[in-house]
């Protein structure tokens, strides 16, 4: 297999894991934040199916707290391929008035994500949820496997992992248990980066820098998306030319400033960077392997 | 690697052209825990910069915490993952690591040495090009080095890198190095089947010919570790091969589109081939190669596509697709190494089901050929296997697959085994070879088939398959309702036990082996006979539920009716008709069935018998009521 590039091979046993567990699996979901994975993922499945149109629907958990902009990316990316989207919003979290100030972001959370995925995966029954999770964002990912097997309640038990051989995976599931699918397991973050560019894929505009209002919090610059945001009292937002790393919800999601306004310019920025992905993600920084333990609770 | 910066600085587009064409080598380290496995993996990330420095003050924070280096960085500390491990210190699962330089990236299998942990090396080592075997230079080749070695040659990685390690704490002496490079050599000449050995001396803590050259160890001339990663060939040999792909998805997405999508698992393929699709053993040409960004002119193994054919022929997942003047093999019985990875153990007689390539199928484990013992190297005998043993047996699946060699094709020679009540994955195996010389022969599409037979007879074909204890009238029974049924014009056969092993079945005794052989041919000849249009009437003591099934698996669902001639063992053995339970008895008769060998009672006969209670013209009755309420054959007067 020589011939192929390490994108090519990576490529390809993405797509034959998406086709796997769509061929084995009842009723398979994609979940799709809108961020640069899950649509590297989308776009690999397109690739899977095509000239076939997608076997399965997105479903996008809605915190109501996304950036602005990628709402209308994501309602745009829908209707340009034809796909089906499914929108959760965990109704109890919203109506006892749950927001990431009221709360605390662990509570947030675990309302408005957790929970929520929850809620939308049982309420659909769903057999399986595609996820753009990487083995190399976070050390317990590491040693997740491409499947991994949710008890009912959505456990996961890190002691019980089914071995996967070559590339022969075991979709047999039990009453009630349900599969997480990562298809892209193996790439990088750079990996994603490069094949971005080397497939021209688009991306939500708040991944490049731009001149937004933003205000300072804890050494990261938050972008003050809608009147929402509670500022200090005085504190006004001051407008920088600002990009992010990752999408979350735009209160918890730390930017910083920057120039890079293509693809081309951000994998410049990212192999000079100096601080890894998951830095300006507020909700990792809680404690330490804090990531492993909101998975064992039911967080993708 | 501080070019890399200057590149990116300079033009990022010229070193975005250069990155795409990297290649990616997928390897495995392979040692326990004080071989400083960790601090290796640990000082491959750090030296090729991709640790960010975040990352750098957590591990500056760790390492005065739990470290074990004083004040110094614990490397190690960078690929230790879950929360419990990292209290323990020791990795308990595989993790997969990465990084990249500016010619390669890499996929680090991190697998522990704990000897209880074969199947996790397995696993690694399934998915890797390379092995790096790590030695203590001060402790030199141990058992677990032959068992690492061992793991994996057996599941096909025929590179390997022997990593004299610790070269620190024995001053540097390239006599220590020699001496164990020698043993190693020595080592892998019994192991077979590697092909390339590259040792170098190493001290992964202080970083020695990690990255760069040591100058403490002037006298080695070779490669880096890093320098080797980065050079060595990786074995092109997949597209050398014929194709093969196994097919894991019609796409039809409209009546005037059909592709077959899946991986290619062997050779090249273009528009114009010849294909043969097995098991079906069709024929047709390969029409275009389709993906979303347009045809492709060619594809080679490791790629996943979508075929379309010019022939209308009839595929489905699982089936493969194979170059027509060198189709893979198909068969039904292997002998295979099996690695057994669950708590509960694997018995003989046992059906797992069995996953290779796109197919699912059911297969009933057969006799132990030897167990092999990881240390040692040593063939024992054994009959079941426990967690993390590895042995070779003989298969049996219920229906034909297509399959290459493992030593010849991974991708389309290993499989894994499935518990079928707890869904674990309970094994992982390599074919070596069908039994039988069944592979080559493929199977011939013909064009009278069994329906057009039968509907010249005026009723339908069916197998009836009489099990029971000896002595308890089966024989006898088979015989009435055979007469009853030729004297009706119904055409029959009966194909008994004892006459069996008279003609073809000669060449056969009765260890466990034989005795699965034995019903095999039975059951597949009762197979041809249906297809023939016959009623076959089986009389077969067939104690085994796993052997039944496997009969009632060759023919369609409403063929197989299964009779069970119940008979309490003591009337049996009272009228004792052959004077076999007295030999038995007396000992001279091993396995016999009901006195040291168990009877299965069926739990799914379609019909029961007992002849303590009917006589034998009562018994018949009921079975040609049983088939004449199944429609196989008419009303009989």
């Amino acid at each position: 297999m020589s011939s192929l590039t390490h994108l090519e091979r990576l490529e390809a046993e993405s797509i034959h894991i998406l086709r796997e567990v769509v061929a084995e699996v009842e009723n398979p979901v994609m979940l799709y934040s809108i961020g640069k994975d899950s649509t590297v993922m989308l776009h690999l499945a397109r690739k899977a199916f095509a000239p076939g149109r997608l076997p399965f629907p997105l479903l996008h958990i809605d915190t109501t707290w996304n950036f602005r902009e990628t709402i209308s990316f994501r309602d745009r990316i829908v209707a340009q391929y034809g796909l089906d989207l499914i929108v959760h919003v965990n109704q109890d979290g919203l109506r006892d008035g749950v927001t990431p100030f009221s709360h605390g972001t662990p509570v947030y959370t675990d309302v408005m994500l957790t929970q929520s995925l929850r809620q939308a995966l049982d309420k659909h029954g769903f057999g399986a949820a595609f996820g753009g999770g990487r083995r190399d964002e976070e050390k317990s990912r590491a040693k997740e496997r491409i499947l991994s097997f949710r008890a009912a309640g959505h456990r996961w038990d890190p002691r019980n992992q089914r071995p996967e051989l070559w590339d022969l995976y075991n979709t047999r599931t039990g009453p009630g248990e349900t599969i997480r699918a990562f298809p892209i397991s193996n790439w990088t973050e750079l990996d994603v980066w490069q094949y971005i560019h080397r497939e021209n894929i688009e991306l939500p505009g708040v991944y490049f820098a731009d001149r937004r209002p933003v205000v300072e919090r804890d050494g990261v610059l938050i972008m003050v998306d809608d009147d929402r945001y509670p500022l200090l009292p005085g504190e006004v937002a001051h407008t920088k030319t600002v990009r992010f790393r990752t999408l979350g919800c735009y209160p918890l999601t730390g930017g910083f400033e920057s120039g890079a306004r293509s693809v081309a310019d951000i994998i410049r920025e990212t192999l000079l960077a100096t601080s890894s992905e998951r830095q300006g993600r507020v909700i990792d920084r809680d404690q330490p392997a804090s990531m492993e333990k909101k998975k064992q609770e039911g967080y993708f | 690697m501080a070019h890399k910066f200057d590149l990116v600085a300079g033009d990022i587009v010229e070193y975005l052209k250069s990155h795409e064409r990297k290649s990616l080598l997928r390897f495995l380290t392979c040692g326990s825990v004080d071989d400083g496995k960790s601090t290796l993996i640990g000082r491959l990330l750090f030296e090729s910069k991709l640790i960010f420095e975040d990352q750098l003050a957590a591990l500056e924070a760790d390492s005065k915490k739990v470290g074990t280096q004083g004040d110094r960085l614990d490397l190690a500390l960078l690929v230790d993952g879950l929360a419990s491990e990292r209290e323990q210190g020791i990795t308990i699962d595989v993790a997969y690591r990465f990084f990249a330089t500016d010619r390669r990236k890499f996929i680090v299998a991190d697998t522990p040495g704990h000897e209880q942990y074969t199947r996790n090396m397995a696993t690694g080592a399934s998915t890797a090009d390379l092995a790096i075997i790590l030695v203590d230079a001060r402790k030199g080749i141990l058992t677990q080095t032959r068992r690492h070695s061992f793991i994996a040659t057996s599941l096909g990685i025929r590179n390997i890198v022997l990593a004299v390690n610790k070269m620190d704490l024995v001053g540097y002496d390239q006599r220590v190095f020699a001496d164990i490079d020698i043993a190693y050599r020595e080592l892998a000449e019994t192991l077979g089947g590697i092909h390339h050995i590259v040792s170098i001396p190493i001290s992964a803590l202080e970083g020695d010919n990690v990255v760069t050259h040591s100058t403490a160890m002037d006298w080695y001339s070779g490669p880096t570790l890093m320098q080797h990663l980065e050079e060595v060939e990786i074995d092109a040999a997949h597209e050398a091969l014929p194709l093969r792909m196994p097919v894991q998805w019609v796409n039809r997405p409209s009546a005037d589109f059909r592709g077959f999508s899946g991986r290619i698992a062997g050779g090249t393929v273009s528009p114009g081939d010849r294909v043969k699709v097995l098991p079906s053993a069709r024929e047709s040409t390969v029409a275009r190669i389709v993906t979303m960004d347009g045809d492709l002119g060619e594809a080679v193994a490791g790629q996943s596509v979508t075929l379309t054919l010019t022939d209308e022929i009839d595929i489905a997942r699982g089936d493969m697709i194979c170059a027509a003047g060198d189709p893979a093999q198909i068969g039904s019985q292997f002998e295979a190494t099996i690695l057994w990875m669950a708590e509960d153990r694997l018995y003989p007689g046992r059906t797992y089901l069995i996953k290779t390539g796109a197919q699912t199928a059911q297969a009933t484990i057969g006799a132990a050929k030897y167990k092999i013992d990881v240390n040692t190297l040593a063939h024992e005998a054994g009959k079941d296997l426990d967690l993390n043993e590895i042995g070779r047996f003989t298969l049996s699946l219920d229906r034909t697959i297509a399959f290459d060699p493992y030593e010849d094709n991974r991708q389309t020679g290993g499989f894994i085994l499935i518990d079928r009540m707890t869904n674990a994955t309970v094994g992982a195996g390599m074919i070596h070879f069908a039994l039988r010389r069944s592979a080559n022969v493929h199977w011939q599409a013909t064009d009278i088939d069994k329906s057009a037979r039968g509907a010249l007879k005026g009723h339908r074909p069916a197998v009836l398959w009489f099990t029971g204890l000896s002595g308890s009238g089966k024989s006898t029974i088979a015989n009435i309702v055979e007469r009853r049924l030729a004297a009706a014009g119904v055409h029959t056969m009966l194909l008994d036990g004892d006459n069996v092993r008279h003609g073809l079945n000669k060449d056969l005794g009765f260890t466990d082996a034989d005795r699965v052989e034995n019903i095999r041919r039975v059951a597949e000849v009762a197979g041809l006979m249906t297809e023939a249009g016959l009623v076959t009437l089986v009389s077969f003591i067939s104690p085994f539920e796993a052997e039944r099934q496997m009969a009632r698996a060759r023919v369609p669902e409403g063929e197989f009716v299964l009779v069970h001639v119940d008979t309490p063992l003591d009337v049996a053995e009272s009228r004792d008709v052959k004077g076999l339970y007295r030999k038995a008895r007396a000992g001279q008769i091993a396995n016999f069935t009901g006195i040291d060998s168990p009877y299965e009672a069926p739990q799914n006969a379609e019909l029961t018998v007992n002849t303590a209670e009917l006589s034998a013209e009562d018994a018949a009755d009921r079975v040609i009521a049983e088939i004449v309420r199944r429609s196989i054959v008419p009303p009989i007067g």
